[in-house]
């Protein structure tokens, strides 16, 4: 065979593997599908009508109830525009979406997004949905599922669910799934009018936290009678709970929110409180570092956990990089003119924003949350600690510990504070004081880069991160004490507390104000804020 | 020295013949200014900046078919900053130096309200894409995003009709458009039987991005066993704070379902979106609208771009109603000529993205349809209501007290931008007050 012929061969024999499929696709297309009347009522037009439908459905018992209710619930359930078959979408992203069909899950390959229709649901379709999920789940294998179910379940049971789910009860092996489910037939019986039934009822329901319970409580407790007084207390009971757990979340979020102030404004408790620089580009140190997290995601795509673990010491070592910049090419030039180190670094503040809109963007960037930094922490059903913010008061401190580590232990911590409490002196003792300026402000810089990783979990990754949190920064310093870290980390937990404190009943503006004024305040009292420098620094 | 004084007259006489000349010529073969006044940098870079370059493509695909009245579009393009009073002095300067006719802008109302009286004192042309609060209605000015009557009283008849919803919380950003939208929803929910203690209205500062009180407290006062809905006038860039940290509380739409009037396609492209599946928005586009126009402008979009994954949103619709409404006015009327076109642009209409059409009516707002989308995972909405027909927009409230007994007509007998029908008299002190 000469080998011309051989790559026509090849040639053709690649020609055929590759449009086979799309032949058969064709084909199936073209087949007409055969539709079971359950499928098709989902097709109607009004929601009313669908959500027959699928009250139908679920009591066909069809073999596919689950994957097309799932379909629907997730708006992947579509139609075809010209032949009106049902499919199912695997990949919705692009102008080109790949779909299945919706009977016999044959693959239909590609189709453009203009053809095809989707099987819209609301909000009251979605409930319906998953409540009928639910019912589909209460013998699923895992506990997880189950009591994901029967927690469903609470304030949804009607005359028709109520024995099978009292047969479940009976079956039910797992004591929380048991606990649910109870709880769910009792919330049924209150509705019973029968004054024993009720009675047992709210002994069943008394202690529970969930709001389901307690709407269904305050339903009895408004009403007359034993009962309704019955209710009373067990409502009483709750509250009391409730306001216990109230105060837990409501430290929690003075801590968390303190904990972010405390990241941003430990570098700046460095430079600053240290090093004495007024840095105004800080912020923008900081926006570099949710940047670097951003970048990292880039280049990891489908990773975001590891990414974002790598971002740390990516974004330290970003702000470092960026710190030395400045610091050799500004700041040196204005040691002992505040004024005119205030005003340079605000520029170079305005630089790098401008910068990162023209380079990158002027919109904001998607930072993915990894799956095991989103959700929350359930305490119980009333206190819950969302995990993002958990991660991050925990980071806080392992920074605020690593600085005070690197302050108290290392030999750069000692030639730092050499320097600054007496420049002249640690120079004749050998001291590098110019070098020692430099690792000072880089390691200040770094650790705006690590808050800035943290931040991209918590707001938005754009040019103007910075600036919302450089205002912060300084408060904390200043109130903290300029100089002293321990200062830093009391100060920015204790005004974060204050302010989630206030805010409830102030509102976020006043609360923001209050906590200035305050602030001024306190200033005004003890100008050298909460833990100041004792001893002949102080004088410096 | 010397030299700089000879040439600077010869460039004061042969800008002195240019002046003389340019009535002549401009009706000829000069190109038509178009001015984009549109932040490029600072806080509003992010939602403005895509307007501008929406701007651009309008034009460049008007050139491809031949201009306008047979002549050239160029663009003007300067860059305000988000500093509100820049402004005006940009503002200014297109209508003076540049001598722009017409001015495509703004985006927030304090930017805009900083431009109205150069505008009006210059008599130049302003058409501004977004959805305001109303209480405004400037001869200058075409207002061609929703007022209040074309979102927030649609959105609240659809939770309150279709949901079921009896305890409302109002959540916004402080600042006007917010504020006098809340004022204007409680109003309305008051005339609708609800009382005060099922109403929450909470404001908090631009930028917001510490939500957890705010939502805890969102989730108690929805657990008291009544539907409840929160109407969020949150603007900008705190809505991803915010919708993070609702998914993170475990905020279901099914249980407090959330509508947003300042969120659109491009704020949902910052964030994860599928915590957020079904909370809503009310806009009057929406980019999975399911008409050609729609696709063909996507498809437009997205190759002047050149990025597969951009978005398009409502204000960039109202700009492309705008800038088709300006461009018929224009063909209509046979010139630029301020005046000419601000006669003829009246009852002018052009077709929407949505399959409608959208006509200027006399108070300078034009007609829209009312859409309901619902979050999807996709960083989409999908609507799942919509109003029977197109609505006009209504320049003063009718649920406040100030400008109930206002209307605006700039059609000629009348010409009257705040006309009380009461005291038929154009421009009472109330009207003062009520613009305020």
């Amino acid at each position: 065979m000469n080998p011309l012929r051989t790559i026509n061969f090849i040639l053709l024999f690649w020609c055929f593997v590759t449009l086979a499929p799309s032949v058969f696709a064709q084909q199936t297309g073209s087949a007409e599908q055969e539709v079971p009347p359950e499928l098709a009522a989902l097709g109607a037009d009004s929601y009313a009508a669908k959500g027959e439908a699928i009250q139908a459905l679920v009591a066909s018992g069809h073999p596919r109830t689950r994957t097309w209710l799932t379909a629907l619930l997730d708006g992947k359930l579509q139609r075809l525009e010209d032949s009106g078959r049902f499919v199912i979408v695997t990949e919705n992203r692009g102008r080109d979406w790949t779909v299945i069909d919706a009977v016999d899950d044959a693959p239909l390959g590609e189709v453009s997004r203009r053809n095809i229709d989707r099987i819209t649901i609301n909000n009251a379709l979605r409930n319906q949905l998953r409540s009928a999920m639910a019912i589909l789940d209460l013998d699923a294998p895992s506990e997880r599922e189950r009591l994901a179910s029967a927690d469903r379940l609470l304030g949804e049971v009607d005359a028709n669910l109520a024995e099978p789910l009292a047969a479940r009860l009976e079956a039910e092996e797992s004591p929380a799934v048991r606990e649910k489910l109870a709880q769910a037939l009792a919330i049924h019986r209150l509705q019973s009018g029968d004054s024993e039934a009720i009675s047992d009822a709210i002994d069943t329901l008394s202690g529970s936290l969930n709001p389901a319970v307690r709407a269904a409580l305050n339903g009895v407790a408004a009403g007359e009678g034993d009962a309704a007084e019955a209710a009373q207390q067990a409502l009483a009971s709750i509250e009391q709970k409730l306001k216990l757990n109230r105060a837990a979340e409501t430290l929690y979020f003075g801590l968390s929110l303190g904990s972010v102030l405390v990241l941003a404004a430990i570098g700046l408790a460095i430079t600053f409180g240290v090093m004495g620089v007024i840095n105004m580009a800080h912020g923008e140190l900081i926006m570099l570092g949710a940047y670097t997290t951003w970048m990292m995601q880039q280049l990891l795509p489908g990773q975001p956990g590891l990414a974002l673990i790598l971002s740390i010491p990516a974004g330290f070592l970003v702000a470092v990089f960026a710190g030395i910049i400045i610091e050799r090419s500004v700041i040196r030039f204005l040691k002992g003119r505040p004024l005119e180190t205030l005003l340079a670094t605000f520029g170079v503040s305005l630089i790098l924003q401008q910068l990162v809109r023209t380079l990158i963007s002027p919109l904001n960037r998607t930072v993915v949350t990894p799956e095991w930094m989103s959700g929350s922490l359930v305490i119980n059903e009333a206190l819950s600690l969302t995990l993002n913010r958990l991660y991050v008061l925990g980071f806080a401190l392992v920074v605020f510990a690593g600085i005070m580590l690197v302050m108290r232990k290392t030999r750069l911590g000692l030639e730092v504070r050499a320097v600054t409490q007496n420049r002249a002196m640690a120079r004749s003792m050998g001291i590098r004081a110019t070098r020692v300026d430099i690792m000072t402000f880089a390691l200040g810089s770094g650790v705006a880069g690590l808050a800035g990783v943290a931040l991209s979990q918590l707001t938005n990754v754009g040019p103007n991160l910075g600036q919302s949190y450089i205002i912060d920064s300084f408060m904390v310093v200043v109130f903290g004490g300029v100089g002293n870290l321990w200062g830093t980390l009391v100060a920015g937990m204790s005004l974060g507390v204050i302010n989630q404190v206030i805010e409830p009943w102030a509102g976020a503006v006043l609360a923001k104000i209050i906590v200035l004024v305050f602030i001024i305040l306190f200033i005004q009292k003890r100008p050298r804020g909460l833990f100041p420098q004792k001893g002949r620094a102080a004088e410096g | 020295m010397k030299k700089w004084q000879v040439s600077s007259r010869w460039l004061a006489t042969s800008l002195v013949a240019m002046g003389m000349s340019f009535p002549a010529l401009a009706q000829e073969d000069d190109p038509i200014k178009v001015g984009i006044l549109h932040s490029l940098s600072g806080t509003m870079a992010i939602s403005e900046s895509t307007l501008k370059d929406t701007m651009l493509m309008l034009i460049e695909q008007q050139n491809a078919q031949g201009g306008l009245l047979g002549r050239q579009l160029e663009p003007v393009v300067v860059d305000p900053a988000s500093d509100w009073p820049l402004f005006a002095e940009k503002a200014r300067q297109l209508l003076e130096q540049d001598k722009v006719d017409v001015i495509f802008g703004n985006w927030t109302s304090v930017s805009r309200k900083s431009v109205l009286p150069v505008v009006e004192e210059l008599n130049g042309l302003l058409f501004y894409p977004v959805q305001y609060e109303g209480e405004e209605s400037s001869e200058n000015v075409f207002y061609t995003g929703a007022a209040p009557n074309q979102q927030a009283i649609p959105a609240v008849d659809y939770l309150m009709n279709n949901v079921g919803v009896e305890r409302w919380v109002l959540a916004g950003t402080d600042y006007v458009y917010p504020r006098t939208t809340n004022k204007i929803l409680e109003a309305y929910l008051k005339d609708h039987g609800v009382a005060q203690e099922d109403i929450m209205i909470n404001y908090t500062p631009f930028g917001h991005s510490d939500w957890q009180n705010i939502v805890s407290e969102i989730k108690r006062f929805g657990s008291a066993g009544k539907k409840t809905a929160v109407v969020s006038t949150i603007n900008g860039d705190a809505n991803v704070p915010f919708y993070r940290e609702l998914g993170n509380q475990g905020i279901d739409a099914a249980d407090i379902p959330v509508i947003a009037f300042s969120v659109g396609e491009q704020e949902l492209s910052g964030i994860d979106t599928a915590p957020l599946v079904g909370h809503l928005a009310a806009w009057n586009y929406f980019m999975s609208v399911d008409t050609d126009a729609n696709y063909d402008f996507i498809d437009n979009w997205i190759e002047y771009t050149g990025d597969e994954n951009a978005v398009t949103n409502d204000p960039m619709e109202a700009h492309y109603i705008g800038f088709n409404l300006w461009k018929e006015a224009v063909k209509k009327a046979g010139t630029t000529d301020v005046d000419a076109v601000k006669d003829a642009i009246i009852g002018v209409s052009v077709p929407n993205l949505s399959g409608g059409y959208a006509a200027m009516m006399p108070n300078h707002h034009i007609t829209k349809p009312v859409l309901i989308g619902e979050i999807q995972d996709n960083g989409q909405f999908s609507v799942v209501w919509e109003t029977p027909s197109t609505v006009a927009g209504d320049a003063w409230s009718d649920y406040l007290p100030g400008s109930r007994d206002l209307i605006s007509d700039w059609r000629k007998p009348l010409e009257c931008g705040n006309y009380n029908v009461v005291e038929k008299s154009c421009g009472g002190g109330e009207a003062q007050v009520a613009s305020q």
